[in-house]
């Protein structure tokens, strides 16, 4: 009885011990990882958006875009970009669940005339070296400018004018057919996108 | 005991990776390129010198009825600091190494050493043999990182070196590639060692 009590107190001891340089460490670099986050977002849709002057993560609407897989609501978050009072791009995230390993999801955004202004792959788990390749600049590039009115939003493979990448059409079919449903989905609610509070 | 036949030990002699066999996962798992292995090996490194000085220090308080789950929590407590820590402040790092941060609880070449030599020496040794064996062990994950990346990418530390002529060898950087590069580098480690006796 007297040696368990003493395994137990050590034990408690050391446990206390690592919760209490647990506790200072997390309390240190909380505002770190809470910044490097916003960051995250921020450079992201920097790099999708037309210039913009006001903070776009600080103005933004959330819709209702679809289920999850419990069947509740799945809200999207808008981002606007403005320029003085007007909205100068709105950025959204879409997943494509139909990649080659697991969901992508990409940071899209669009002029309000409802042309792509950048697309930004955020999380993927594709293939490195063939699929993965989408997260490069030249790849991206082909979507500026485009929207549903002046576009073929399939690969070449299928007719459409998008570049698929050499071994790997899977990839760049998913991101193509989510970022021309995220098209279609500004296009219908485009009043609430940008107007909404 | 000088700490160049200590390095030598850990490095060559006792290397953990290609010498005990230890820590295969890890280092299978991140070397798809020679920086995410060099952020591997120093991220277990760290821990490894901090689970060594702290077991060595304790090691005549803990009972060895409970010396394993006390050796996790401690191991458990630096992997959370360093965790937290390149959340902080290297997300890119952070992003790239993922789950296999938290893994580094479960890396036996810690547990290994905690238990193989630091609960039974005096902590300035202890913490020399988790410098050594740390090296050794960020060692062995930059040359199976290098050479897979090299091969596998045409790419040393992101930089090209291969030129575009050469058509890499995407399957080196593939989960298959991680046991090939291995298997070539000990069968060239074993030739290399038999050929000087």
């Amino acid at each position: 009885m007297k040696e368990l009590s003493r395994l137990a107190l050590v034990l408690t001891v050391i446990t206390a011990g690592a919760a209490l340089l647990l506790a200072m460490v997390e309390s240190v670099t909380r505002d770190p990882i809470a910044q490097q986050r916003r960051l995250v977002t921020l450079n992201a849709l920097k790099s999708v958006l037309p210039p913009a002057d006001n903070s776009p993560d600080q103005d933004t609407v959330s819709l209702v875009t679809g289920k999850d897989k419990k069947g509740n609501d799945a809200e999207t978050v808008f981002y606007r970009g403005r320029q003085g009072e007007d909205v100068s791009g709105i950025a959204f995230t879409v997943v494509a669940p139909d990649g080659y390993s697991g969901n992508i999801s990409i940071m899209v955004g669009i002029d309000p005339v409802g042309h792509v202004s950048g697309i930004e792959v955020l999380q993927h788990a594709e293939t490195p070296g063939l699929g993965a390749k989408v997260e490069e600049s030249w790849w991206k590039e082909q979507f500026k400018g485009k929207g549903l009115d002046n576009a073929d939003w399939r690969v070449k493979k299928d007719g459409g004018e998008f570049d698929q990448i050499t071994a790997a059409t899977i990839t760049p079919r998913a991101i193509v057919g989510a970022v021309r449903r995220g098209l279609e989905f500004f296009k219908a609610h485009k009043a609430e996108i940008i107007g909404g509070a | 005991m000088s700490f160049v036949t200590e390095l030598k030990r850990g490095i060559w002699t006792d290397n953990a990776v290609f010498k005990l066999g230890l820590g295969l996962c890890p280092a299978l798992a991140v070397t798809s390129s020679a920086l995410n292995g060099v952020g591997m090996g120093l991220a277990a490194t760290f821990v490894l010198i901090c689970s060594n000085v702290a077991v060595s220090s304790m090691r005549k308080i803990i009972p060895s009825k409970v010396r394993i789950p006390a050796f996790i929590v401690l191991i458990a407590t630096f992997v959370t600091v360093v965790d937290l820590v390149m959340a902080g402040f290297l997300p890119g790092l952070h992003k790239a190494l993922g789950i296999f941060i938290p893994l580094i609880v479960v890396n036996c070449v810690i547990l290994g050493r905690a238990e193989a030599f630091a609960s039974k020496n005096p902590i300035f040794h202890s913490a020399i043999d988790g410098v050594v064996m740390g090296l050794g062990f960020t060692v062995a994950l930059l040359v199976l990182g290098s050479v897979r990346e090299i091969l596998g990418n045409g790419t040393i530390f992101g930089a090209g070196i291969l030129g575009s002529s050469y058509i890499p060898a995407l399957l080196l950087i593939l989960p298959p590639g991680a046991f090939l590069a291995i298997g070539f580098l000990l069968g060239g480690m074993n030739k290399l060692e038999a050929s000087k006796k």
